[in-house]
């Protein structure tokens, strides 16, 4: 498979950039977080995608999706960062659809028409710690007449006041570190003792931290195996690790390319900034670092897509070198800009905050580097 | 034209029969030294009987240059056997059986730019090992800044009077032939410039060594006076000498840029486990050059990701033209990173330099020539400028 976008994906490309910076361009986004919508986003353009065929990309052909890859995938989420569009396409279409996938045919003919359609959003909930420890997860699911009570808290729940369902990981036996002995589900948001307390995040996202009281589940809600849960689980970590670096090559490359036109417009002591060889060379290293980044996510995209065994190291790999160079890119775009960087009004800070959320989701570029020695042997 | 995938399954066995037959033990271990390389030319000794058959057997076949022509001295390899070949090269670990700037530079830009004749005499010979070449190109006060290069060629009807001094040419004091960059218009900055041929036995050509912080002296001082160039030594069109040397750096930015792979090792962390030894808990016992050493695995894996995707993109003209210099930026500046880590794992046993014993000091002499990878070739901050100019269109620049 060539390093490169083929015929159709590069057709894919197009439509995703012009619907996606024609429909939610930043401006969108800001005008969401001004009248503080509640959900953080826009069911319309939820349905919007659905009509596109986005939410269907991950959804296999014979459950009338498109049948396409994290490499398609990976299209769309790069022009949702670039535009700093606030979507549920990456916990439901990319993270909540690949865990579907590996789970049982009664849970995706149950969801699947509902993603499709754009009617459906999904919340993701692992978390338990500020920090990404999914080998860490204590939550408990006991054994309950037919199915199971969950009881406990999870945090980070992107969207999870607003979600239709909630992907839960738990433990059904063992306790925290065990590879086996962790169950996941899906949890309807009506379920008798689930409460979500929204937040309003530093991007103007919406997150929850939502706390389970004895709420009950049926067998049916299991997703792939009770105790063997861990295959699903790295399935959905895996689609939104590549997914999240994704999303973040599109923040850093928005911010980059805002900063590159600033450079050209703004003058200072009688020149415009981009004559300056101090900027210029910042600039061409920040471009060097963008191209590398997006090429590691595409490789591990395109691993992922074949099945191959060195895909969970390129994920990571991905996940890293995509968090600190876009770390590298609003940083950069925030100075160069100078004091209007600053303001609220101008449009170069909102990137800086997506990159910090973003970052964190999933894991940070530190948690990532040290995946990759540790699956080195080092 | 399209070969079956029996023929080149075919082709795969013949030449791994070959090899088998051809290529020694000898020639299937590690360079130990400066002294295990094969450069041929003029002068050039073999260092051992093995390395003789070895080059021998593969001038016979073509093999030195397989991708050329077989009118020019080479295997007439398509692009999918050529692959084959350095696969089945890689299996065995074999040895080049010769290095030379005469295949990896000016090869690709006579075969671009030469005429016929040029074609037939230049590159059978450097197939052949007949020729060691070196690079004018630098001088001093003009070093990335070839434009202002001074050394004049003046017309003398059949033939030009070249004068003046180049320096950082590689190996001129065991080289036999230059390619050198001539000024040949003194009125035109940037396009009086031609790209000459000849040998450094002319009359008026002397050389002197230049001893680097490694302690090797890999580069000379190189001077003309009064050299007598035939006018047929030249190659493309008088005064356009620049698109034959841009040309010909695109292919030393793409060699040099590769060094940031280091030796194909997937990880240097776990290479520099064996060095430093793990904690009780397995991990690397140095919590802060493991954190180092983390991140330049994920950056050595990105770049690797990053040379795949740029030779997918440049068989497909998909790339940005000016991708070399971005390439060669990122990959000389990882490889200098890879070796300061190498020095820092080390610790004192890195240090050494000369002992009666051990090694050579190829440590800290590899540390040291890396220092120039971000200066040959086109310095770092010039590759910078190139990719303002080029790709961001930054005013100015």
């Amino acid at each position: 498979m060539p390093m490169y976008l083929n015929e159709d994906q590069a057709m894919l490309q197009d439509s995703a950039r012009e619907f996606i910076a024609t429909e939610a361009p930043v401006s969108h986004m800001r005008a969401l977080r001004d009248e503080k919508c509640k959900d953080g986003f826009r069911h319309a353009l939820w349905k919007q995608f659905a009509e596109m065929g986005f939410t269907g990309i991950l959804i296999p052909e014979e459950d009338d999706g498109l049948g396409l890859g994290h490499v398609e995938a990976g299209i769309v989420l790069e022009e949702i960062g670039r535009n700093l569009t606030p979507s549920p396409f990456l916990t439901t279409s990319v993270a909540g659809v690949s865990a579907l996938n590996a789970g049982g045919k009664a849970l995706r003919e149950k969801y699947f028409p509902g993603i499709l359609s754009g009617d459906t959003v999904l919340g993701i909930a692992i978390e338990e710690r500020a920090k990404h420890r999914p080998d860490q997860i204590a939550m408990a699911a006991e054994r309950s007449g037919n199915g199971f009570k969950l009881n406990g808290k999870k945090s980070f729940v992107i969207h999870g006041a607003s979600a239709d369902a909630l992907i839960v990981a738990a433990r059904t036996s063992g306790s925290a570190g065990d590879s086996e002995g962790l169950t996941l589900f899906m949890v309807d948001k009506d379920a008798a003792g689930l409460s979500a307390e929204a937040a309003r995040l530093v991007d103007s996202s919406m997150a929850a931290a939502v706390t389970f009281d004895n709420v009950e589940v049926d067998a049916d809600a299991v997703i792939g195996e009770v105790d063997q849960g861990q295959d699903v689980l790295d399935a959905l970590l895996h689609a939104s690790r590549a997914g999240s670096a994704a999303e973040l090559v599109g923040v850093g490359s928005g911010a980059m390319d805002m900063t590159v036109d600033y450079l050209k417009q703004r003058k200072q002591f009688g020149k415009l900034i981009g004559e300056f060889q101090a900027l210029q060379h910042r600039a061409s290293h920040l471009y060097s670092e963008m191209e590398i980044a997006r090429a590691a996510v595409m490789k591990a995209q395109q691993l992922l897509d074949q099945g191959n065994e060195g895909a969970d190291v390129m994920v990571s790999v991905a996940k890293a070198k995509a968090g600190r160079t876009t770390g590298l890119a609003v940083r950069e775009g925030v100075q160069m800009h100078g004091g209007i960087g600053m303001t609220d009004e101008y449009d170069i800070g909102f990137y800086m905050k997506r990159d910090r959320a973003l970052n964190e989701f999933m894991g940070d570029a530190n948690y990532h580097a040290n995946r990759v020695a540790q699956m080195h042997g080092y | 034209m399209s070969e079956s995938s029996s023929d080149l399954d075919q082709f795969r066995s013949e030449l791994r029969g070959w090899l088998e037959a051809n290529c020694p033990e000898e020639m299937r271990q590690p360079v130990k030294s400066e002294d295990d390389i094969y450069w041929g030319g003029r002068n050039a000794t073999f260092a051992s009987d093995a390395q003789k058959a070895w080059f021998e057997a593969c001038v016979a076949k073509g093999y030195t240059v397989p991708d050329w022509p077989k009118d020019y001295g080479g295997a007439g390899l398509s692009p999918a056997q050529h692959k084959i070949f350095k696969q089945e090269m890689a299996r065995i670990k074999a040895r080049a059986p010769l290095q030379s700037f005469g295949i990896w530079m000016l090869g690709p830009a006579l075969l671009h730019f030469g005429t016929e004749e040029q074609k037939v005499h230049y590159l059978n010979q450097i197939a052949r090992g007949e020729i060691r070449w070196c690079q004018g190109y630098s001088e001093p006060g003009s070093g990335s800044d070839l434009v202002s290069l001074q050394t004049f060629g003046e017309d003398k009807g059949d033939h030009w009077i070249v004068n003046g001094q180049k320096i950082w040419t590689s190996y001129a004091d065991k080289c036999d032939w230059i390619f050198c960059l001539v000024r040949t218009d003194k009125e035109d900055k940037y396009r009086g410039i031609s790209f000459l041929l000849f040998d450094m036995e002319t009359p008026g050509v002397s050389t002197k060594p230049i001893k680097l912080i490694s302690g090797n002296s890999p580069f000379c001082e190189t001077f003309f006076d009064n050299v007598v160039v035939p006018k047929d030594q030249i190659v493309g069109e008088l005064n356009r000498g620049w698109d034959v040397a841009k040309y010909l750096l695109g292919h030393e930015r793409e060699m040099i840029s590769g060094g940031g792979l280091g030796d194909g090792a997937p990880s240097l962390g776990a290479r520099m486990t064996k060095v430093i030894g793990t904690d009780d808990a397995g991990n690397l016992d140095d919590p802060m050059l493991r954190a180092q050493l983390a991140q330049f695995d994920v950056d050595a894996l990105a770049f690797k990701a990053m040379a795949e995707k740029f030779v997918d993109e440049m068989k497909a003209r998909k790339g940005h033209p000016a991708k070399p210099n971005m390439m060669k930026y990122a990959g000389t500046e990882l490889n200098k990173q890879r070796h300061e880590l190498v020095m820092a794992a080390g610790g004192s046993d890195a240090l050494e330099w000369e002992s009666e014993t051990s090694g050579h000091g190829a440590k800290p002499r590899t540390w040291l020539r890396t220092k120039a990878n971000s200066i040959e070739g086109g310095t770092s901050e010039v590759m910078l400028n190139v990719i303002s100019k080029r790709i961001l269109d930054l005013p100015g620049a």
